[in-house]
């Protein structure tokens, strides 16, 4: 049994991980800023954001293709179940964000342009309580999102120096 | 693969080095809205009036934007005329600013909305010193004097404010675009414009009465006709600035109309669909950019925080009173 991750498998986990931290950080400043470059970040969340959504299905058909090295066999049963959760609902959050974004920008009547290369359409007609009910998700969702990566981190930095296991080692 | 990983440094890098002592959006719409807010309607202009018809493209624009809403022929809007303020029920006479804006659905992939207001220019060039204006003109009429005097760039507006008479009508004011934008054709060629809407009728404010003076005439005079604007475009030359909102043009540029806008009909503002739409003038169609002017590129940050608050009060049922009236 490999005891590390694919190689693809390893790019896509660290290439995600910058794009994430970047999408949700370029998030967090654009709606707080009236500066003259909000609108060029604006428009490169929404471009790298539709790029997110196209990577994590990839993403995800990579990953049922690999095998995936097995958990720590000294771990019990519920910090297995806990791990395979957090796992699940990265992968949640990651198609819900993008998909969230887009339904806001469609039902307020924002055509989304993608690195100037095509538009996704948007509704001809605005609804402003759907797009209520897709701003308050994206926004909620960015928080957990946001709050489940440092568990994610926090978690693998526990296996390396207090478990010193090789749960780290396997995606480096 | 490269760019990603240099994006995923280099953009939370941007995000530690913004100091948090500028005006941000959510204190600007705090100013904005008071301490009465007016829950579900929006924080500035939040009296208006739903409006729709047509723009009947010339055609003569083409030269200059590929942008398929100046291709000879007709495309419908949803419009609004409004008042400044953040009040929902301020009587129409007394507001010192009139707007139109307009939505434009060409097609689910080029949509365009256009906010216009009877000033040609703003009185200052960046949206910080436009938050002390808006804290000065709350302040009263000494203070927004002190404002002007120490910001010589409001010489142009001041000279407009001068001159400027209120009209009797929505219909007999001219409404300017204020920010100007890059028209870009398809040799990618750019040409920096402003544009108004010119009225094409003359109206007196005499004999109006009334909190909602303004409403009325329009639903009477659309009773009878159509209103008709001519949309006249402002080249900018080398020697203009497009990207200072507070410097007038001089009148000799050379100006394009490109078509008429026809108003056939309206509608109460939370019956008609203009209540919903963010008439934010940065969603534009393939063929219109926005220029670097700080003020314009302000605005979609204000307008989606407005927006947002609003939405979420009109989903928890804010305005369902309202529209059993």
């Amino acid at each position: 049994m490999n005891n590390r991750f694919s190689l693809s498998m390893r790019i896509f986990h660290w290439a995600m991980a910058a794009l994430l931290i970047s999408l949700l950080s370029a998030g967090l400043l654009m709606v707080q800023s009236l500066e003259p470059w909000q609108i060029t970040i604006l428009g490169l969340h929404k471009s790298f954001g539709v790029l997110a959504a196209i990577l994590v299905i990839i993403r995800l058909l990579n990953r049922f293709r690999n095998m995936v090295p097995d958990l720590p066999s000294d771990l019990s049963a519920l910090q297995k179940a806990i791990a395979r959760l957090s796992h699940v609902l990265l992968y949640g959050f990651m198609l819900a964000m993008p998909i969230s974004g887009y339904l806001m920008q469609y039902a307020a009547g924002r055509p989304v342009e993608v690195f100037s290369l095509f538009r996704l359409p948007a509704s001809l007609s605005v609804d402003i309580q759907t797009y209520s009910i897709f701003r308050e998700l994206h926004g909620w969702l960015a928080l957990f999102l946001m709050a489940l990566i440092c568990l994610h981190a926090v978690a693998a930095l526990h296996h390396h120096f207090v478990r010193k296991d090789n749960v780290l080692k396997s995606m480096l | 693969m490269k760019t990603i990983f240099m994006l995923g440094l280099v953009l939370p890098c941007i995000a530690l080095a913004q100091q948090p002592s500028k005006v941000t959006p959510q204190q600007f719409v705090n100013l904005q809205e008071g301490d009465i807010v007016h829950k579900g309607f929006r924080r500035a202009h939040a009296k208006g009036i739903c409006i729709s018809g047509e723009f009947l493209s010339n055609g003569s624009l083409t030269k200059y934007t590929h942008a398929k809403v100046f291709e000879k022929g007709s495309t419908p809007f949803i419009g609004r005329f409004s008042i400044a303020g953040s009040n929902p029920s301020a009587p129409d006479l007394k507001a010192p600013v009139r707007s139109m804006a307009l939505s434009f659905a060409t097609s689910a992939t080029q949509q365009w909305r256009v906010a216009m207001n009877t000033p040609p220019v703003m009185a200052v060039s960046d949206p910080h010193t436009f938050y002390q204006q808006i804290i000065a003109i709350k302040a009263g009429p000494e203070a927004i004097q002190k404002f002007f005097k120490d910001h010589p760039e409001s010489q142009d507006f001041l000279n407009w404010k001068s001159s400027y008479q209120p009209s009797g009508s929505f219909a007999a004011e001219t409404y300017n675009s204020i920010n100007a934008f890059y028209l870009i054709n398809e040799q990618d060629e750019k040409q920096a414009v402003r544009w108004h809407m010119r009225p094409t009728l003359t109206a007196t404010p005499e004999g109006l009465k009334g909190e909602d003076a303004l409403q009325q005439e329009l639903q009477q005079r659309l009773a009878k006709e159509d209103i008709v604007f001519d949309w006249v475009y402002t080249l900018a030359t080398e020697a203009d600035n497009e990207n200072d909102p507070a410097r007038a043009w001089p009148n000799s540029r050379q100006q394009i109309t490109a078509g008429q806008l026809v108003i056939r009909d309206w509608q109460f503002q939370l019956k008609g669909e203009c209540h919903s739409i963010n008439y934010d003038p940065l969603v534009l169609p393939e063929g219109i950019e926005p220029t670097a002017d700080p003020i314009l590129r302000a605005r979609s940050g204000a307008y989606a925080e407005s927006y947002r608050r609003r939405a979420r009060e009109v989903l928890n049922g804010a305005l369902e009173a309202n529209s059993n009236e």
